[in-house]
């Protein structure tokens, strides 16, 4: 090894070493104990500990309540990430008009449910949706709609958590999309218009072209995000009604640390790492597909 | 102040403690929620009493305590002496993290008899004594005597065919509205409802499930024609934003709750519904029935290296007027009937439960418990849902219990070989 390698190394040692012992070695033991029987037992005693090889992974694909919470999760990632990402690019798009007056207030505003405990939140959409006397009813009931039970009617519950996720983390990719839109050259949409395209052909030969990196960036992370939404219907429902918003991770932490059946918990993870490792590379593929 | 002045003041300091020449114990206490904020206060009066103990309280938030206490045991820093809720004796005691309280509590002024026996019970794992219980909780009726009486009754309920017969009376008056209220996400109301024979709910030492078993049957069929009536909206509590402006509102006029909720009605309720309410033993099949002995206990940790300082404590804890100074400050009720003297004895709203605390039933006492009893729960939710026939439960309730228990009896059978 020459010097300058040799330097290089010394340079990144840290961050390495860091990894290693915060991520890897965690990662490494996570993947064996998803092979063992590890619970309270196990706990007091590692002579409890039971081998069970793929035992946790056959239950875990025989327990309905962990298909319930992969049908949830994708219900959640299906319809939470293009309403989201479509509510931030409007919003950007809004942004970023010549139109808009107040521009650092309304970024400000928008912003702010991303950086506000989601707790306080909660507790103020618990109201909002209250079937009683919940404003959303109310504007509901003036266009003549009965009301809906939101967080108590197993139909309605993961539409209420998808608009209040949406609603929560829709100002972060704003400002990503906002960055991106006003570095956007002005002359192409000069020329556009010259050649006579409207405002959607702008959009979609101008704006969506050059948005294309950053919205798959923002789309990546999206899913990654919904995939592993767990606040959310654990402050709002806890996973009820009916079992109906319990998300992968919202299973695993209950596995893992309320019924502290950590082998199980750790075979979760990893098969929640696998699907979303499927997706993220069928993502890359149609981008790189997309942009060739 | 100069560094010199600093340290004379804090050698004066300690030449004036008795506890000079010997350093002073340090016992290590967790206590949760409302009652890790009180417990310093209750504890000024025994630091006084012995100079030469230290205490070093820990408030925990509930929704994290168990979690803190697991990792805690993991990670070898568990403190003397703590808080614990009756139902997670079983999990500590099967860590073998607790330290058995049999012989000390004999040798100490703790006379065993003067406990609610069904609170003590819950204390007792497979024939050790692992906690002192420190405030007991059941759940019982909270009712509407307005209402009640509007339908014709003076009295609540107290068989269950007498409780129906009244609910529907309360139902024909408006049937728009419900009479209990049964909260989906809560398995306490159907667990006290199960507890009424005298048939466990697990068979064998805690090995299987016997929700096949003709007690649960029973109440799981009470409890479910309560929905099927229509007396019971099918519903869980986050639907019903505040619990305590639709009691006063009538949109029920039963409720299954705990002692706190005696202090939550007397604040939240509207003045001019103060005379309207009252609480109630929970009824039975055919006379006035069990219910859950819940609360909490003290506990010494095996790996404490001052038991006795932590001990005393225990013992200063247990006393009456300490306990009836815990209940003014809190609202919590005692364990010990002679610590029921006094101002309790006045309470309207605390006398049901005295009454019920003779009649307490634990749990099962095994570490799987909790989740058995969530899984009890959420099949009973989805029967009311319409998701499950209500004859299939027990046998699905059976067939998860069993699921739950399968260490446990490799363990047990182990243990035996």
């Amino acid at each position: 090894m020459n010097r300058t390698a040799l330097a290089g190394w010394l340079f990144v040692a840290p961050a390495v070493l860091a990894l290693a012992v915060f991520f890897a070695v965690p990662v490494v033991g996570a993947f064996a104990m998803s092979f063992t029987d590890f619970d309270i037992y196990a706990l007091a005693d590692l002579g409890n500990l039971r081998f069970v090889g793929l035992g946790n992974y056959e239950t875990l694909l025989a327990t309905p309540l962990f298909w319930r919470a992969l049908a949830n999760t994708l219900l959640l990632v299906g319809i939470g990430v293009p309403l989201s990402i479509g509510a931030s690019l409007g919003a950007a798009m809004l942004l970023d008009s010549k139109l808009a007056r107040w521009r650092a207030f309304h970024r400000t505003a928008l912003f702010a449910p991303v950086v506000t405990t989601l707790v306080a939140v909660a507790v103020v959409w618990r109201y909002l949706l209250h079937t009683r006397y919940g404003l959303v009813n109310y504007g509901l009931g003036s266009l003549g709609i009965e009301p809906i039970d939101w967080l108590g009617d197993p139909a309605w519950a993961m539409p209420a958590i998808v608009l209040l996720s949406v609603w929560k983390n829709f100002g972060y990719n704003m400002l990503i999309l906002l960055a991106g839109l006003q570095a956007v050259p002005e002359d192409l949409y000069e020329a556009a218009r010259i050649d006579g395209a409207s405002r959607w052909q702008q959009f979609l030969v101008v704006t969506l072209p050059s948005l294309a990196p950053l919205l798959l960036l923002v789309a990546i992370l999206t899913v990654a995000a919904y995939f592993q939404l767990f606040a959310e219907p654990y402050v709002m429902t806890q996973g009820g009604p009916a079992q109906r918003t319990v998300t992968v991770l919202y299973f695993m932490y209950e596995e893992g640390f309320r019924w502290w059946s950590l082998g199980s918990a750790c075979a979760v993870a990893f098969v929640l790492f696998a699907f979303m490792f499927v997706v993220t590379i069928v993502q890359m593929r149609v981008a790189r597909r997309t942009a060739a | 102040m100069t560094s010199r002045r600093r340290f004379l003041l804090a050698s004066a300091a300690l030449a004036s403690g008795p506890a000079f020449g010997q350093s002073r114990q340090r016992v290590r206490f967790w206590a949760m929620g409302r009652e890790g904020e009180v417990v310093r206060e209750l504890l000024r009066d025994f630091e006084r009493e012995h100079p030469a103990i230290r205490l070093d309280i820990q408030g925990l938030p509930w929704t994290a305590a168990h979690e803190k206490l697991l990792t805690a045991f993991a990670g070898d820093a568990v403190p003397d002496l703590c808080q614990l809720g009756n139902t997670w004796i079983p999990e500590f005691a099967a860590l073998d993290a607790l330290e058995p309280l049999d012989s000390r509590v004999a040798a100490a002024n703790i006379p065993q008899d003067d406990y609610f026996p069904g609170i003590w019970a819950t204390n007792v794992v497979e024939g050790a004594l692992l906690g002192v219980p420190w405030y007991v909780d059941t759940r019982l009726l909270f009712y509407r005597r307005d209402i009640l009486a509007d339908a014709g009754y003076r009295a609540p309920p107290r068989d269950w065919p007498e409780w129906v017969r009244m609910m529907e009376a309360v139902k024909a008056r408006n049937p728009k509205e419900f009479a209990v209220i049964l909260p989906l996400n809560e398995y306490e109301p159907l667990v006290a409802l199960s507890l009424q024979k005298e048939e466990p709910l697990l068979r064998e030492g805690g090995r299987y499930g016997n929700f096949r078993g003709e007690g649960f049957r029973r109440a799981l069929a009470f409890y479910l024609d309560l929905f099927t009536r229509g007396l019971a909206p099918p519903a869980n509590d986050t639907q019903i934003a505040n619990v305590w402006n639709e009691f006063g509102k009538g949109h029920f006029a039963f409720y299954i709750s705990g002692p706190w909720q005696i202090g939550e009605f007397k604040r939240r309720l509207p003045p001019q519904l103060q005379d309207a309410w009252m609480t109630s033993p929970l009824p039975g099949p055919t006379g006035p029935g069990q219910s859950i002995a819940g609360g909490c206990s003290l506990a010494i940790f095996r790996r404490s290296r001052v038991k006795d300082a932590a001990w005393q404590v225990v013992e200063y804890l247990s006393r009456t007027q300490t306990q009836r100074r815990f209940h003014e400050m809190t609202g919590n009720l005692p364990p010990r009937r002679s610590s029921w003297a006094g101002a309790l004895e006045g309470d309207v709203y605390a006398r049901a439960f005295r009454d019920q605390l003779d009649r307490v039933k634990p749990t099962p006492k095994v570490p799987e418990w909790e989740r058995i009893a969530q899984e009890m729960r959420l099949v009973t939710e989805r029967v009311v849902r319409g998701d499950f026939a209500a004859a299939e439960a027990p046998v699905e309730l059976d067939r998860r219990a069993d699921r739950l228990l399968e260490k446990r009896r490799w363990m047990l059978a182990r243990a035996a070989r």
